[in-house]
C-alpha cells in the first residue's frame, strides 16, 4: 500500500495511540506527535504543520522543526510517510 | 428445523493447539439449530470439557488407517445419527477422503478437498505446483537423507529454516544446526525434510473458504506475539489488500474446496509478500474471524448442507485475539465415562 494511503488509514485515538491497519502495527505518540500526525492525515506540509504549531504554541522554531523532521523521518522510515 | 448433529475432530487446545475449540465456538454462534460432538483421540484433550458439546466420542487415531475410522464411525452413527463431521486436522483428510464413499452412504456430509488438490498444496510440491501462479515463493529444497543437507545449504545460504514433512520448523545458522534439526525432525515427523531459504519480515496469515476454487470470504491476521513454537498467541485482523488477493489467486489455481489457511511473509528490505505455506484446514485462530464477523465455520455447514450462505464482505479490522491457558478442573465421572465406553456421556 502506497505511504500517504497508509498514512489515511491509520487509526489515530485521542490519547496518541496509533493503530495501522495494514501491518497491525501499533505506537504511541506524545503530545507533539499528535498533533503532527493529525495535520499529517489532514494533508499539510512540513512547513504547514511548523506554521500551525508556531501559532498555537510557544516553542522556539529551531526546536519545533527538528523535532517534526525527526517524526517524519521515523514515520518515512515505517514506510507510513513518503 | 431438525436439529442438525455436527461432529467436529481438533480437540486438542494444547500449547500447539488443534482448530477443533474455535470451529466449535464458532458453530454455537451460527443460526442453525446444531447439536455440537466432539471427535477426539484422547480422553484428556481439552475440548472435551469446555462446555461446547454435548457428547464426545473417542475415534482411533489417524495412522489406524480408514478402515477402523469408519468401522468406528458406524458404531458412533448407530447409537447418535450422525449428519455432518468436519476434520480439521491435516493428519486425518487422507483417511476421511478415502472413506467419503462410505460416509455418503450412511448420508453424512462432509466438506473435504480432493486428494490431487490435498497433494498440490503439500509444502514439499507447493514451489513446484505454483511456478506458472507467479507467485513469490522462497527458494526451497527437499531431502531425503542427511547428505543432501550440504548441498542444499550451499545453494540457500545461512540461515535457513528446516522444516518437517507436516509441522514444526526450526532456524539453523550453520551446516552442524542445519544437521541436528534434520535429526531431530526426521525421527519425530519422518522424511522428507524442507529445507528453505529464510526471509526476514512480518508474518501475515490469511483464513478462507473456497469452493472449487472461489474464495467465499477471507480474513488476514498479523501475529502479534509468538510462543517458542512459532505459533500466535496474539494476532490483530489487518486490512492488507496484496495478502488478500495473492490468496484468492492461489485459491483458484489450486481450484481449492473447502477452509484453509495461508501463511505469508513480508520481506522487510523489499516489501514483498512470499507464500510459505498453505495448511488445508482452518487455524487454531480461525474464532478471530468469527469475532470479527466472518463466521467461516458456519459458512462451511451451509455448504455441506446445500443450505444459502451469507458472508460479509468486509471484517472488522483491528479485532484483536490473545490465546490464554486456565486449568479447568473435571469430574472424575467425565474421565471415567471416556476411558470405559469411549463417550463423555451416557
Amino acid at each position: 500500500m502506497e505511504g500517504n494511503e497508509r498514512l489515511k488509514n491509520l487509526a489515530l485515538s485521542e490519547t496518541g495511540f496509533l493503530f495501522d491497519p495494514s501491518t497491525g502495527n501499533t505506537y504511541t505518540l506524545n503530545e507533539t506527535g499528535i498533533i503532527v500526525l493529525k495535520l499529517l492525515k489532514e494533508g499539510n506540509s512540513k512547513d504547514e504543520i511548523v506554521k500551525v504549531i508556531l501559532s498555537e504554541y510557544d516553542v522556539e522554531i529551531e526546536q519545533l522543526e527538528r523535532d517534526v523532521t525527526d517524526l517524519l523521518i521515523q514515520l518515512q522510515e515505517l514506510g507510513i510517510y513518503q | 428445523m431438525k436439529k442438525i448433529t455436527v461432529a467436529v475432530t481438533g480437540l486438542n487446545a494444547t500449547d500447539s493447539p488443534g482448530p477443533g475449540v474455535p470451529v466449535l465456538r464458532s458453530l454455537k454462534e451460527s443460526s442453525l439449530n446444531l447439536e455440537l460432538l466432539g471427535f477426539s483421540y484422547d480422553v484428556l484433550e481439552p475440548g472435551n470439557f469446555m462446555n461446547l458439546i454435548e457428547n464426545s466420542f473417542l475415534i482411533p487415531y489417524p495412522n489406524s488407517g480408514p478402515a477402523q475410522l469408519i468401522e468406528r464411525i458406524r458404531y458412533i452413527n448407530s447409537i447418535q445419527k450422525l449428519d455432518v463431521i468436519f476434520p480439521t486436522l491435516d493428519s486425518e483428510l487422507d483417511n476421511y477422503i478415502e472413506i467419503q464413499p462410505d460416509l455418503d452412504k450412511l448420508e453424512i456430509k462432509t466438506f473435504l478437498p480432493s486428494r490431487k488438490e490435498l497433494h498440490t498444496r503439500d509444502k514439499t510440491v507447493l514451489v513446484e505446483r505454483l511456478k506458472e501462479a507467479n507467485i513469490n515463493l522462497p527458494k526451497t529444497i527437499t531431502v531425503q537423507d542427511v547428505s543432501a543437507v550440504k548441498q542444499a545449504s550451499d545453494s540457500l545460504g545461512f540461515p535457513l529454516l528446516v522444516k518437517g514433512i507436516f509441522y514444526e520448523a526450526y532456524l539453523a545458522y550453520s551446516l552442524e544446526e542445519a544437521i541436528g534439526f534434520f535429526y531431530r525432525l526426521a525421527s519425530k515427523w519422518g522424511i522428507p525434510i524442507i529445507l528453505q531459504e529464510f526471509i526476514k519480515g512480518e508474518e501475515y496469515n490469511v483464513v478462507s473458504l473456497a469452493l472449487s476454487g472461489e474464495t467465499l470470504g477471507a480474513v488476514v491476521m498479523k501475529k502479534l506475539f509468538l510462543t517458542d513454537k512459532g505459533k500466535a498467541w496474539a494476532g490483530v485482523t489487518i486490512d492488507h489488500n496484496v495478502a488478500r488477493e495473492t490468496s484468492k489467486k492461489i485459491l483458484e489455481f489450486i481450484h481449492w474446496n473447502g477452509g484453509c489457511e495461508l501463511e505469508y511473509i513480508l520481506e522487510s528490505s523489499t516489501d514483498k509478500l512470499y507464500l510459505l505455506e498453505i495448511n488445508p484446514r482452518f487455524p487454531a485462530w480461525v474464532y478471530l474471524a468469527t469475532a470479527s464477523g466472518m463466521n467461516l465455520p458456519d459458512a462451511q455447514i451451509r455448504l455441506m448442507l446445500g443450505l444459502p450462505i451469507q458472508i460479509n464482505e468486509k471484517y472488522e479490522i483491528g479485532k484483536i485475539f490473545v490465546r490464554h491457558s486456565w486449568d479447568e478442573i473435571i469430574p472424575m465421572k467425565q474421565i471415567e465415562n471416556l476411558s470405559v465406553s469411549g463417550q463423555l456421556k451416557k
